[in-house]
């Protein structure tokens, strides 16, 4: 470790014009800037998925209300669902993963600068043409402006018959696009973590972040291309007449759907993968130990990524499969629960005997790992077929996913903001602040996705767009709108964080957590090329190794 | 600190990464082997299901010249490449040109097979499911082959102006690797669509 990659002064910048500032922001191809274009991107998107949310809680939070007309409702959901996945989650993580990996692996860039420009902005033009359908999609008389098909969009609703207009296609090709930015995104996260490490820097020394995005951009490559070829099939079967989905001329309904699940389930670990990242780097930087069991945890990640690419039917054991096929995807769902237990230990066993710190990037990875075996256990309840044939495509999977998705992803990602926000900005963000999104998005969470469980088992089916004033229903639907509008709170506490500590927070020097990966050796924020020298490494903590001469890691390598 | 630098910097020298064009251009190659292999699995899902006619047995022909040009372009663009390494640029010159000149008549084999289907034999993507499938599988490949062609012109443009040196030939390299993939693809659907499927 070569002493003089350390305290590089940022360089002064000086008031430019406007015009200046946009156009190197549009025409950069530095990674770190990428990185936070992905990300201001998600978080705008974060909070208008956020109001389709409020707006479908709005419209439950009594029986027979009629806040929106049934034909919003449908767009809402399916708006919902496409952005919170395709818009928030994907390009948050990929913009993390962008502005950390080159960082951790000791590089200057991405292999690829430009091709990563171009995939952000296929990601962006993805997002804009999705959301253009509510000026564009009044194509035809009678037809709906968004798309309203649902975020699986299964067939025949997609048939130009049930879905005239354009409003499916936006979809279709919004997906389209953001799906190839997101292949060239993993190709160059995929290229940069195998051809551009420091020196010294072997696989076995990388930072679990850089290891778990090399295996979720594998399965990005493996998994998303079902979904583009899936969706050039739709627009073959709307626009040249073809007959893929269409059972009038003896296609299949059913095909779609194993094509779409076949990414949709992989995707759910596309997007946990990298919060597994996150919580290997959070957690033990703040129990102050290395992290337990470091080559399990890649061979749990590489176990969890076949297995999950083997899993796919476990949505859809409701149509009918054969009894082999409803037992073997029952027990690769359940398998795919071992590697994941084990990971879960591993950070169990970092916090043990540490001297744990609660600052709040740890708060939401504890809130994580907690929820995140709730989630994962109803999954295992859900992994039984028989039991999935009763309350699929109730409340209780709807519960079951957000456990998931929020639970898990959302309150990793809140964690990693807490805790690079300052290599990203140069300021610290507000820990006052901080645990007050904290304690209210958990209460939120909590009251919203605890409690629609219990809908989901008293028989509330999903994607209702009212229901009758049953015994039960009505208590459970209004504690749940309630918990969103408290998790909106709690959204807007974050938001204040973000911008308030942008200009007043205090200066966070270069390591303001004592961490030991090479992001934290450079200035914050980092000079354009990272670092002045390219840095040697002897160890997987080669900041601890600098710190400890006495004692460096690399002595018991 | 000098127990953690000094056996390092004499490792420094010999620190060697793989070519991040190969590395790339592997991923790219997965990621379409996957979109491939839903084409496929479509394909074969369907065999048969087609309710009313042509049936592959009633009209597909087995393109086997076009398929003999595909495959040894493979063979002549491994040997420009080779050729190229060792900076023999007249002979790369030449062999690249027979890559795309093979190349380009398979293309016009495509032309010549689906001009037939459509105006013999009448039979359109929006025939039967046997159209859909058939001319979205071998389309997709040829789309790949058009472009293909259009990247390996590109150089064919740049070694007429005599700028694809030696030190051109890793990225050369990459391009091969996207050919050769091309190739085993058209083996994969000439097994499917012609053997298989008939």
């Amino acid at each position: 470790m070569s002493s003089d990659a350390i305290a590089i002064p940022s360089a002064r910048t000086e008031a430019r014009p406007w015009v200046e500032v946009v156009h190197e922001w549009v025409t950069t191809v530095d990674h770190k800037r990428l990185g936070i274009l992905y990300i201001v991107y998600a978080l705008a998107f974060l909070v208008v998925g956020g109001i389709e949310a409020t707006i479908i809680r709005i419209q439950l939070i009594r029986p027979h209300n009629d806040f929106v007309s049934p034909q919003v409702f449908n767009r809402m959901f399916t708006m919902h669902g496409t952005t919170m996945i395709f818009f928030v989650a994907m390009p948050v993580l990929f913009g993390f993963a962008n502005y950390l990996v080159p960082l951790m692996i000791g590089a200057r860039d991405m292999a690829f600068p430009r091709l990563n420009a171009f995939s952000f902005w296929l990601t962006a033009l993805g997002g804009l043409l999705l959301y253009f359908s509510f000026l564009g999609g009044n194509g035809l008389y009678g037809a709906g402006n968004a798309p309203d098909v649902g975020w699986w969009a299964y067939a025949p609703l997609t048939a130009k018959t049930f879905s005239p207009g354009p409003s499916s296609d936006y979809w279709t090709i919004a997906l389209l696009v953001s799906g190839f930015g997101s292949i060239g995104t993993a190709i160059n996260l995929v290229a940069t973590i195998l051809c551009l490490r420091c020196p010294g820097m072997t696989l076995n020394r990388m930072p679990l972040l850089a290891w778990l995005n090399l295996v979720m951009s594998g399965m990005v490559l493996i998994a998303i291309t079902p979904l583009s070829a899936a969706q050039i099939m739709l627009l073959i079967d709307r626009y040249l007449g073809g007959h893929f989905f269409d059972t009038q001329a003896g296609g299949s309904a059913t095909i779609w759907m194993h094509f779409f699940w076949i990414f949709g389930h992989p995707e759910v670990y596309i997007l946990i993968i990298p919060c597994f990242a996150f919580m290997s780097e959070i957690i033990p930087v703040f129990s102050r130990k290395p992290i337990f069991g470091y080559p399990v945890m890649v061979g749990a990640t590489v176990c969890i990524a076949f297995v999950s690419l083997s899993v796919w039917a476990h949505h859809i054991f409701t149509i009918g499969m054969n009894s082999y096929a409803n037992s073997f995807f029952a027990i690769t769902t359940m398998a795919v629960g071992v590697p994941t237990g084990i990971k879960i230990f591993n950070w169990i066993g970092t916090m043990w005997g540490g001297s744990i710190q609660f600052k709040t990037a740890m708060l939401f990875s504890v809130g994580f790992l907690f929820q995140f075996l709730i989630a994962g256990l109803t999954g295992i309840m859900m992994a039984s077929a028989p039991f999935d044939w009763q309350l699929s495509l109730s409340y209780f999977v709807v519960a079951h996913f957000h456990y998931v998705i929020v639970g898990g992803i959302l309150f990793a990602l809140f964690g990693a903001f807490y805790y690079w926000y300052p290599k990203m900005t140069g300021r610290m963000l507000s820990e006052r602040l901080g645990k007050l999104h904290f304690w209210l998005f958990f209460l939120g969470f909590h009251a919203t996705f605890d409690v629609m469980h219990f809908a989901g088992i008293l028989g509330m089916p999903r994607r209702i767009y009212t229901y009758e004033p049953r015994p039960g229903w009505e208590t459970l639907n209004l504690i749940v709108t309630i918990g969103a509008f408290i998790q909106g709170v709690a959204i807007l506490v974050f938001v204040t964080n973000l911008v308030y500590s942008y200009f007043k927070g205090p200066k966070a020097g270069n390591d303001p957590w004592d961490a030991w990966t090479l992001e934290w050796s450079v200035s914050s924020p980092p000079p354009a090329y990272n670092f002045a020298s390219i840095p040697v490494v002897a160890s997987r903590r080669p900041l601890w190794d600098l710190k400890h001469p006495e004692d460096p890691d690399s002595r018991y390598e | 600190m000098s127990d953690v630098t000094s056996p390092l910097l004499e490792r420094d020298l010999e620190w060697k990464l793989p070519y991040r064009g190969k590395v790339g251009m592997a991923g790219l190659i997965i990621a379409e082997s996957a979109i491939f292999s839903i084409f496929v699995v479509a394909y074969l899902f369907y065999l048969g299901k087609s309710i009313t006619g042509p049936t592959p047995r009633e009209v597909l022909e087995t393109p086997i010249f076009f398929t003999v040009c595909l495959l040894s372009s493979s063979l002549t663009i491994h040997l420009a490449g080779k050729e190229l390494e060792n900076g023999h640029r007249k002979t790369f010159l030449i062999l690249w040109s027979i890559t795309i000149a093979l190349g380009a008549l398979f293309l016009f084999g495509t032309a010549l097979e689906w001009h037939r289907l459509i105006y013999e034999r009448g039979l359109t993507i929006s025939t039967n499911l046997f159209g859909t499938t058939y001319y979205s599988l071998v389309g997709l490949h040829a789309t790949h082959v058009t472009a293909g062609l259009v990247m390996l012109s590109v150089v064919l443009l740049f070694s007429l102006a005599d700028r694809v040196g030696m030190d051109q030939s890793a990225r050369i390299g990459t391009l091969s690797m996207y050919w050769h993939f091309v190739d085993a693809v058209w083996i994969v659907v000439f097994t499917v669509v012609y053997l298989v499927g008939r």
